[in-house]
């Protein structure tokens, strides 16, 4: 089996347009959650999120670009080319045709959806413009990568809800694994923060208006963000003999299924998808020291959440630290894997856990180090990364410093 | 309208429950009649949808909504409380 390493890291996200930017906000503790400024706002309950501002298309991208570029696909092309660029790598030889590109999404082109829809049935217009269909579907933003960067190697999209881009990850890291590629590029990206996008989640009643406190007894749900973030996977001998700068290695992965309800979440199964990620890269419980969680800063997910990382961990639950960074780039859905795994690599590669923010309240069914509101020095050899769904699909990724 | 607010109520919870209206008593809570989490935000929604009013009801801090689902007397005077309140 082959070792599996990042080589290369791009973001956007409410935090920042770039990795170097994200970090030193999750460093400071600083949180990307304010006011939305999106079409009749006015007619939402939930009026805040964490928005990607100051982001002009027309910087990145040409005019024929933009008719086809669905908000999410421009993200996902904006940390893509970071991605690459740190990577260092061409694919116009033959390790274009060994390379893939496996991304999560949600909701894919779902601003384009949104406004065409209202183009049609609230305006009453009869004629739409010619890029719907290519612009909204889910694989868009997978395909305009491997355009972009002559990929020709296994490529596709998966929808897991807020499992995707860990989903995503882990296959990427499975075909390096089992020699199927040899490098791939994966993440995700979701752009869900349009009218109807927020009217739909409004409906679950999960969602807070005023903050995302995670694992805090005060917390009064999930706030939602938007944004991308795209890695750079290869087979680590590759890596090595062209002298890459490695920002870790992935090591393990597993996915379950709660097979239980369509909404609230399974200990059961959140703790089989920890466990099994532990199996997977063969450590041992004590040699996780971070975890980033899916901590959205709803009731039904934090106290699973936790619960279930005690049962996996039992005593060492105590020593290990957790923290959610939703409250700092809010739950990018689709993507938010993607966006968590920087804090991973903060954490491996410059010793600082990046805190959960907001926190007020300790809640005692939420009892482990949540790393409270301060970034912590610390140096952990592995964390894990983990993403529950809707629908009972959990994905974990285990990840250690670079070899 | 020949319906009260309380039997308006009481059929929305008895359709959710799938239950007779006659079988739901004033003093049952929500969990008495088999009301999941997803049953009750149904039923929040059906309730909004039907006098047109708007219930403070957030999923996470049920306790903490000023919108009291303790049981089905505590929900109709909740109702009744905020269709009074969209009349005034």
């Amino acid at each position: 089996m082959k070792r599996v390493v990042i080589t290369g890291a791009g973001t956007i996200n409410a935090l920042a347009q770039d990795v170097p930017g994200t970090l030193a906000a999750m460093r400071e503790g600083r949180g990307g959650i304010g006011p939305l400024d999106i079409r009749d706002v006015d007619r939402l309950n939930v009026k805040i999120g964490a928005q990607v501002k100051g982001w002009h298309p027309e910087d990145h991208f040409s005019r024929q670009q933009i008719l086809l570029y669905d908000r999410y696909t421009q993200f996902t092309l904006h940390a893509a080319r970071q991605a690459v660029a740190q990577a260092g790598l061409d694919f116009d030889g033959h390790l274009g045709y060994e390379t893939g590109v496996v991304l999560g999404t949600a909701g894919g082109g779902l601003t384009t959806q949104d406004e065409n829809y209202r183009a049609v049935y609230e305006e009453g217009k009869n004629r739409v413009h010619p890029f719907v269909v290519p612009k909204l579907m889910n694989n868009a933003a997978a395909s305009h990568l491997s355009m972009e960067f002559n990929i020709k190697g296994p490529s596709f999209t998966v929808a897991t809800a807020c499992a995707s881009s860990n989903h995503a990850m882990g296959l990427a890291f499975q075909m390096i694994r089992s020699g199927a590629c040899r490098a791939m590029l994966t993440g995700g990206a979701e752009a869900m923060l349009c009218f109807g996008g927020i009217k739909a989640w409004e409906g679950l009643r999960v969602m807070s208006t005023d903050a995302c406190r995670p694992f805090s007894l005060n917390r009064s749900g999930m706030v939602q963000g938007e944004g991308a973030a795209i890695y750079f996977f290869e087979e680590y001998e590759q890596a090595r003999r062209r002298g890459a700068e490695i920002l870790a290695e992935v090591i393990g992965f597993a996915m379950t299924s709660d097979a239980s309800d369509i909404v609230m979440p399974s200990k059961q199964g959140a703790a089989r998808a920890i466990a099994g990620a532990l199996r997977d890269a063969g450590l041992n419980p004590e040699d996780v020291g971070y975890i980033n969680a899916h901590g959205t800063g709803t009731s039904a997910n934090d106290k699973t959440e936790c619960a279930a990382i005690a049962d996996v961990f039992g005593p060492h639950a105590d020593r290990l630290m957790i923290s959610s960074t939703k409250a700092m780039h809010g739950h990018a859905i689709g993507g938010t894997g993607a966006i968590e795994m920087l804090a991973c690599l903060l954490a491996l590669r410059e010793d600082v856990i990046p805190p959960t923010i907001g926190y007020e309240e300790p809640d005692p069914e939420c009892a482990l180090d949540v790393v409270p509101n301060v970034a912590r020095q610390a140096r952990v050899p592995v964390v894990l990364s983990n993403a529950f769904a809707f629908g009972g699909m959990n994905a974990v990724l285990a990840v250690r410093r670079a070899p | 309208m020949g319906e009260s607010v309380k039997e308006r109520v009481i059929a929305i919870l008895a359709e959710q429950a799938v239950m007779e209206p006659a079988d739901i008593r004033m003093e049952d809570s929500l969990e008495d009649l088999g009301l999941d989490s997803l049953g009750l935000v149904e039923s929040i929604f059906a309730i909004e949808e039907a006098f047109d009013i708007s219930v403070p009801f957030n999923a996470n801090e049920p306790g903490k909504s000023q919108f009291d689902i303790s049981s089905v007397a505590a929900v109709v005077t909740a109702v009744e409380g905020l269709v009074a309140r969209k009349a005034a």
